[in-house]
């Protein structure tokens, strides 16, 4: 690490010739850096080219991702140019992989403009993913310094006031989308939402893709979906819900169907991770303003979360949502149908929940990060899960997560309404019985049948859906444990 | 039909023995027990009677166990409920909440709606018991 190729060139008049100095020459490779609780820090996960050695390439990352270019330029000297750039301060050889480092990278509070997601994401991540020196990159965890945390609103109403407000306590919500996810009419629409608010569920959800489509317009939505809510809850003495998706070509779209939501008196709305964190900001301000749960559904993140040498982890963008302030997360199952090792997965779930994240590499967290009292973000499970599976997840995430089950209640062999009343029967059951001090992760399985023995679609799920289970390797897992599936 | 407020309505109602094994589990994590009564089961009506104050130094489930009872001779066809309250930093909220008591005949809820424009309904829940006063309804 002492090469001259790794050494900072501190005459000037060599610093600033005319010309290409390598990245650690012109300054971003600083071992010695001791990062400040100011600084923002990232870590990335970096596969360098083929004879590219990796304190240069971590040095390129942090240089592209701050002040610098390809070639030297002298107008770096019109400014405090040491403040501004980026330092790559460590790289570690990433357990048991070869070809890939972590690079551990720190920048001055001064390069961000406060509030803003998108100004924070357009230095982070860029040009350096495109960086030909990288074979790959990926972003694996971000320590947002408290100032700067402070800068940003967060969820509009936070786990705490959404309960408040639905007045449900000491059980997971529970929740379904809505299926076929496309094709229904408002009016046959609006009966699957009744079906399943009334059967027990607590919310029902319209899919990401659902927006303003030839068989089903917004307004014919919000409308049937209201009478539904209205009815259910009249018909069980429960505040309902059902997230009205508001995901619209442009704001001023999204903003008109927020207010007829608002309107027809719903509590919650939704928008897809896909309308863009400037949008989110701006939708998360108008929920503030009209006390409306954000729900967020993660729709996309798939394409650049899942692979573990490229993209951005979901750790980082469930981060970046929080400080942008969405209520709901969708956060990972660990045991349905959708990618998502079990530590990995309850990684995300403390990055929505917890006052402190401290360091946890078995679950993906690498820095400690204070919330600075921003409000608790609601993870959402959704995507294969089902009645028979309740100990697991409850046994995986606790108390404050939405659990979701689509076709886990209207694939119900006896209906929808059984379908949602086995569900709810089956959360209550475990819950009970962990509150007695019962061991749900291995007893689970007699609890709900002892549950299922006074309800007959309980009995029916658990038949119907006894041999189901996701059992492939997952591709996003930490490099510091061996990981087990869960079966 | 069955107003299924609260965390366990969905099962059969719970036992008394059944009752204080939650109340110890809510001790164990230094919750304030507490129980409030009603006989106006609108879902908003977030304020209940307080049957006392919350039990912040309580240490034995016995003692929520004679206010729950003492309640339930006071107003036997009140909905009554258990709130467990958690004063740690972030929280500060209830973190559970079931009924422990309920009217023998549960009426339900009239739905009105109110034609406005654009095909808009503005809805209203109004429990059937709360044509009667207070105190009279179940």
């Amino acid at each position: 690490m002492g090469s001259p190729g790794h050494t900072q060139v501190l005459d000037t008049s060599k610093r600033y010739a005319a010309g290409v100095l390598k990245y650690a020459q012109m300054g971003y490779w600083q071992p010695d850096y001791v990062p400040t609780e100011s600084d923002v820090l990232a870590l990335f996960r970096i596969t360098p080219q083929e004879g590219v050695d990796p304190e240069e390439a971590a040095a390129a990352v942090a240089g592209e991702s701050s002040t610098a270019t390809w070639t030297v330029v002298w107008t770096d000297r019109l400014t405090a140019c040491e403040n501004y750039r980026a330092k790559a301060y460590k790289v570690e050889p990433v357990p048991n992989n070869p070809s890939q480092y972590f690079a551990w990278i720190a920048y001055e509070l001064d390069l961000f403009e406060e509030g803003s997601i998108a100004n924070l994401t357009a230095s982070i991540i860029g040009n350096v993913f495109s960086f030909k020196p990288l074979k790959a990159a990926r972003l694996e965890d971000m320590r947002l310094p408290l100032a700067y945390v402070k800068t940003f609103r967060g969820p509009p109403t936070g786990i705490v006031v959404e309960r408040e407000r639905l007045d449900k306590f000491g059980r997971p919500l529970l929740g379904a989308t809505t299926k076929p996810k496309l094709g229904l009419s408002g009016k046959n629409y609006g009966r699957v939402v009744f079906e399943a608010l009334k059967g027990g569920l607590d919310f029902v959800k319209d899919d990401e893709n659902i927006n303003s489509q030839a068989f089903m317009h917004w307004r014919d939505r919000f409308l049937y979906c209201m009478e539904a809510v209205s009815r259910a809850s009249a018909g069980t003495g429960e505040v309902k819900g059902h997230y009205l998706n508001i995901t619209a070509g442009t704001m001023e779209e999204m903003y008109k169907r927020a207010e007829f939501a608002r309107e027809l008196g719903s509590v919650i709305v939704m928008v897809d991770l896909v309308v863009g964190w400037t949008a989110i900001q701006s939708i998360s301000n108008w929920c503030r303003d009209n006390d409306m749960i954000l729900h967020m559904h993660r729709a996309g993140h798939g394409t650049y979360t899942r692979q573990k040498s490229h993209g951005v982890s979901f750790r980082v963008i469930a981060k970046w949502l929080r400080l942008a302030g969405v209520d709901h997360l969708h956060t990972g199952t660990a045991v349905g149908k959708l990618e998502g090792d079990p530590l990995t997965v309850q990684g995300y779930y403390n990055v929505c929940r917890d006052r402190v994240s401290e360091v946890d590499l078995p679950r993906g967290l690498f820095y400690r990060q204070d919330w600075g009292g921003l409000r608790k973000v609601m993870p959402v499970a959704s995507g294969g899960i089902h009645a028979g599976q309740m100990h697991q997840l409850i046994d995986l995430f606790g108390d404050d997560v939405v659990l979701q089950f689509g076709g886990g209640t209207i694939g119900h062999p006896m209906g929808i309404q059984a379908g949602a009343t086995a569900n709810r029967v089956a959360l209550e059951a475990t819950v009970l019985a962990r509150n007695e001090g019962r061991d749900i992760r291995h007893e689970g399985p007699e609890i709900l049948m002892t549950a299922a023995r006074h309800c007959k679609p309980l009995q029916a799920a658990l038949d119907t859906w006894k041999d189901v289970s996701f059992n492939y390797a997952s591709t996003d897992t930490s490099d510091f444990v061996p990981t087990p599936s869960v079966a | 039909m069955r107003v299924t407020q609260g965390a366990f309505s969905f099962l059969p109602d719970l036992t008394d023995q059944q009752i204080r094994a939650q109340i110890e589990y809510c001790l164990r994590n230094n919750w304030a027990v507490s129980v409030e009564y009603t006989d106006d089961i609108h879902p908003r009506n977030t304020y209940w009677e307080m049957f006392g104050m919350p039990m912040f130094d309580l240490h034995d489930a016995a003692g929520a166990m004679s206010e729950i009872n003492a309640c339930r001779k006071t107003w036997p066809k009140h909905y009554i409920r258990v709130n467990a309250f958690d004063s740690t930093l972030g929280w500060e909220t209830v973190r559970l909440s079931f009924l422990v008591n309920r009217p023998p005949d549960e009426p339900g809820f009239r739905l009105r709606r109110i034609e406005a424009q654009g095909r808009v309904q503005r809805y209203e829940v109004e429990p059937y018991a709360t044509g009667e006063r207070a105190g009279r309804r179940y």
